[in-house]
């Protein structure tokens, strides 16, 4: 099936909120903190500026309490007296012109009586530095399997090392952006986002407003990959202040810079290893213990912590396992919701810890991993049983088929002033929330019956360029026996769809998808076919049923229910923290110019079992894409830090891959299908940021036979890590 | 913002004359990067050279190629007999940003704009090139690699235009460009170097890697006495004599350093007895 917006897009016809037509609106701009912590002392209007003419809001304009309703509610829409990060937003401005409302931003000088602010997660903070509980740990987790420290004491080796990886940027082509306008008592606000409900409870927490006078909108989403999961609460919050206080509509969109500069990043992580084996490879013990930046709120820190640390130990079997993870508060921007959630920083310290293990005991990576992949019945770290019947060492020995690995790991890795190399990750991702999550979330979907005999998917999960209209409407059609083009996907407009949750964690298609085809099947039932009735018996009876209903609603719902014999403790941390894996094993081949230690991946295998595929495009598009970013997170972003903020918020100096620095992306997918899933598929959309950071490490650790443990692997961090090697190793021949 | 629209050189430089403030351009892609940040620059006269007819020519004559001021990058790489001439500049131009800004960027523009990190100076230095500039008050030739005065700063006065840029024609047995970006295309140099070997000797330029574009003297003199060269090690003396890199946001000073000494001893040693 084609992209069901596809054609939109592709002519440049779709409308993005920054496109919408607009009558008599006026432009919004933030003024941000120019300190990483302190007392703002003044506020200054600058002169020759008639300030008349500009909307001015700030904290005092707040109808209810100034915070950003989210896990915690640290965060205050506008700081009121007290910043604690560069750029945090002050102060609002509204005017016609845009022009005149930059140069009014530019006027504006806040003044800061500046304070000691913690600006390295990786070093405890000194009492003068301390702004949240204690000891500025934003969230403590723990889990515990087995006895660590006895497994480790009598362990015959133990490997440690310790590994690094920094902020991301989402780079959405669509910078985020939000419009508000009053439409009599309901406040509307459209635009960019992937939780039109998370929008929903931001605004009626802090304007005071039930949920009735609240109607939020998502417009055509240029990309998200989590940026746009809790930051836009932030911006709907901003221009619906300064709608509320000028009674005009709003337009509030960030261009590149603001955009870089402001809005949240992936957290940098340091992960620590100490590992026991045996002296041909089993795991005995993992000790692991994981710090995350979180930045200057809490944000979604708990949760991406979380994440992290269940899949720290990886896909292992291992008795005796210990993972401690702390979030920290710093004074920087703060950091959110990234595509892979936590997990992509534990992953690759925990594959590239694996190389590292395997070069310490003298035995093939790809042979270690295939010692300790689980097998079915064997438990993760959380003692969840693995039991869902898909060879993880057949995932593995697929992909070392297709990258043609034993041939290429042996082969000579010096041409002239080039050395290749070749590396693996193994990994896995689980979908939907952790834990109880799902449980708590309850999310709901509708499927209406239409008077003309067509059907309705209502739900609040959002196309960003994923795939969700054409995959909800594939799956809603094959459910009901009927035509794409019977199937209408509802705008996510929350004066129509029921929260369904929001578009992140790779549940659109596995959790959500679901309650779509669930939906359909109440439908079926509410049209009276005798559960029989598909296709056009089926659009009969509901073009009946609206001849015996004059102007009634033909709704069929389905709710979430958990998928039985799951359970979690929040408490101890332990039991299913997902209902089901994708796994996967990758593989990258490097080569690395000695010149100017530029590092370029030649080829790029990527083998995964996901359930079930829904649509083939999109699939193989969502791990390409993937791999892409990943092979951009590992080798060139390079988020450059000045006082807790990005120095480098340019695309210029930010950079992202272009097809000239990327291989060959060759997919395959394994099918194992997973009985709770939509046809049974498992979630995809994160999995494949997961591998390739790890995966190309490990090539270069191949190639030039250095351990690498920091990314990105700049050239400029490569060449001191080689020429430190080259002379370590010229001293030991002294 | 005010923008001017010469229909005529002349009208131009009457035009810059009485306002010696106002910016002559001719693709704008230097000024369209920082537009929506740097609102004070919206103020400013702009003088738009792209209908300025006579501007446009590239021509090869008396032993020597003329890059007309609204010569673009995209211009020299279609251009005939310029693989063969000078491939040096077609090189440089397939480097520089996407093919957008290929067809729209000027050879003038990217000497008067003075990036140190500029893609077509290092090689129209290389090449002998030499600065046409013309005023109300006549015409003035500088030699490009005495063109730039400091950071961002150039013998150009605020009445003069760039109108044209001559090459002589030689025939060279070493001819190199080499870039080092970020990533593989559209990135900005952390090290540029363009080497070139005629009748009238070494030319070694390199970028990114001192305030200015520059030839590097020392490394020539280097070539040109025939001093053994063993190692990427044994040129830096030379190196920190001719360059003096930053560290800044795109990369560091050992790093261009180091670098710069690899690649000038790796394109070197084929070509250059003295290099072993």
């Amino acid at each position: 099936m084609h992209r069901r917006e596809g054609l939109a897009k592709l002519t440049g016809r779709e409308r993005y909120v920054d496109d919408l037509p607009l009558d008599d609106f006026l432009w919004g701009a933030t003024v941000r903190s120019p300190a990483s912590r302190g007392r703002v002392t003044a506020v200054r209007f600058g002169r020759g500026i008639d300030w008349s003419q500009f909307v001015v809001v700030d904290s005092q304009d707040l109808p209810g309490p100034n915070e950003i309703l989210l896990i915690e509610r640290d965060q205050p829409v506008l700081a009121a007296g007290y910043v604690r990060h560069v750029h945090e937003p002050v102060l609002l401005l509204a005017h016609r012109d845009r022009v005149a409302l930059r140069r009014a931003v530019a006027a504006v000088t806040i003044e800061v009586a500046p304070e000691p602010a913690a600006l390295d997660f990786r070093v405890p903070p000194r009492p003068e530095q301390i702004q949240y509980g204690a000891d500025n740990v934003l969230k403590h987790l723990r889990i515990e399997k087995g006895d660590v420290e006895r497994a480790l004491a009598t362990a015959p080796v133990v490997v440690e090392g310790v590994y690094e990886t920094g902020a991301q940027e989402h780079v959405y082509l669509e910078p985020q952006g939000m419009i508000a306008h009053m439409d009599g008592d309901v406040l509307v606000v459209r635009g960019s986002m992937q939780c039109p409900y998370y929008v929903v409870k931001a605004l009626t927490h802090a304007l005071n407003r039930d949920e009735q006078h609240v109607r939020v909108v998502q417009t055509p989403t240029g990309g998200g990959f989590g940026g746009k999961e809790e930051y836009p609460s932030t911006i709907a919050l901003h221009a619906a202040l300064l709608a509320l206080k000028s009674g005009r509509p709003v337009k509030l969109v960030y261009d590149r810079t603001e955009d870089m500069a402001a809005t949240t990043k992936r957290h940098p992580a340091r992960v620590r290893h100490r590992t026991g084996v045996t002296r041909d490879g089993k795991l005995v013990a993992q000790d692991i213990e994981v710090v995350m930046d979180g930045g200057a709120y809490v944000t979604l820190s708990p949760v991406v912590l979380s994440r992290g640390i269940i899949h720290a130990a990886g896909p292992y079997a291992c008795e005796h396992v210990r993972i401690d993870g702390r979030a920290m508060f710093t004074n920087a921007v703060p950091f959110g919701a990234f595509r892979g959630f936590g997990a992509p920083q534990t992953h690759f310290a925990g594959e590239r810890h694996m190389d590292v293990v395997a070069h310490r005991l003298g035995i093939d990576p790809a042979e270690l991993r295939r010692r300790n992949l689980l097998r079915d019945g064997e438990r993760t770290a959380t003692g969840q049983v693995v039991n869902d019947g898909t060879d993880r060492v057949a995932v593995l020995e697929r992909a070392l088929a297709l990258a043609d690995y034993d041939k290429k790991r042996a082969a000579n890795k010096a041409g002239g002033t080039t050395r290749r190399g070749i590396g693996i990750a193994t990994f896995h991702h689980g979908a939907g929330f952790t834990g109880s999550g799902e449980v708590m979330l309850s999310s709901r979907v509708d499927v209406a019956g239409l008077p003309d005999g067509r059907i309705e998917v209502l739900s609040a999960n959002i196309e960003m360029g994923q795939g969700t209209i054409t995959v909800f409407t594939a799956l809603a059609a094959a459910r009901l026996g009927l035509t794409p083009d019977d199937v209408v996907v509802a705008e996510a407009d929350t004066a129509r769809v029921p929260n369904s949750g929001p578009t992140v964690a790779s549940r659109t298609s596995m959790v959500v998808g679901r309650l779509v085809e669930r939906a359909c099947d109440d439908l079926r039932r509410r049209v009276n076919t005798g559960g029989r009735g598909k296709g056009e018996g089926l659009k009969r009876a509901i073009m009946d049923w609206h001849r015996a209903h004059p102007g009634g609603r033909l709704v069929g719902s389905a709710t979430y229910e958990r998928p039985p014999g799951i359970a979690w403790d929040d408490h101890t941390y332990t039991g299913d923290a997902y209902g089901a894996f994708a796994w996967a094993a990758y593989i990258a081949e490097v080569e690395v110019d000695l010149r100017t230690y530029t590092t370029r991946v030649t080829d790029f295998v990527a083998v995964q079992e996901i359930g079930k595929v829904l649509h083939e495009t999109f699939a193989r598009g969502q791990v390409q894409g993937g791999v892409a970013q990943g092979i951009g997170w590992a080798l060139l972003e390079d988020c450059k830090w000045q006082d807790g903020a990005m120095a480098n918020a340019q695309l210029t100096n930010y950079l992202i891959p272009t097809t000239e620095d990327l291989p060959p992306i060759r997919v395959a997918f394994l099918e194992n299908p997973y009985p709770h899933g939509a046809q049974g598929a498992k979630g995809l959309g994160e999995l494949p940021i997961d591998g390739p950071a790890p995966a190309v490490l490990n090539a270069v650790a191949d190639a030039l036979g250095v351990e690498p443990t920091t990314i990105p692997l700049t050239p400029e961090r490569l060449m001191e890590i080689a020429e430190r090697g080259a002379r370590n190793a010229e001293q030991r021949r002294q | 913002m005010t923008v001017h629209q010469p229909g005529t050189l002349r009208e131009a430089l009457d035009l810059i004359a009485g306002k010696p403030e106002a910016v002559p351009v001719a693709g704008a892609t230097d000024l369209l990067v920082h537009w929506p940040a740097r609102v004070a620059e919206h103020d400013r006269d702009y003088v738009d050279l792209s209908r300025i007819a006579e501007l446009k020519a590239i021509a090869f004559r008396n032993g020597e190629l003329m890059l007309g001021a609204l010569a673009t990058y995209w211009d020299v790489i279609h251009a005939g007999r310029m693989k063969e001439g000078f491939p040096l500049l077609v090189a440089a131009a397939r480097q520089v940003g996407a093919v957008q800004i290929q067809a729209r960027g000027t050879w003038a523009g990217n000497i008067v704009n003075a990036s140190p990190a500029a893609d077509g100076v290092p090689v129209l230095m290389a090449y002998d090139a030499v600065v046409v500039l013309a005023s109300r008050a006549g015409q003035e030739e500088v030699p490009l690699d005495r063109f730039y005065t400091g950071y961002k700063q150039t013998r150009r006065r605020p009445d003069q235009l760039v109108v044209a840029i001559r090459i002589p024609w030689r025939a060279h047995d070493v001819a190199v460009f080499e870039k080092v970006g970020g990533r593989r295309a559209q990135a900005i140099a952390k090290v540029g170097l363009a080497i070139a070997h005629s009748a009238a000797g070494w030319r070694v330029v390199a970028a990114s890697v001192a305030p200015t574009v520059r030839r590097c003297t020392a490394i020539e003199r280097l070539l040109t006495d025939g001093t053994p060269v063993r190692g990427p090690d044994d040129l830096h003396p030379a190196i920190e004599r001719d360059v003096t890199p930053i560290d800044d946001l795109r990369s560091t000073a050992a790093y261009r350093k180091t670098v710069m000494a690899r690649l000038l001893y790796d394109d070197l040693r084929g070509v250059c007895p003295a290099f072993s």
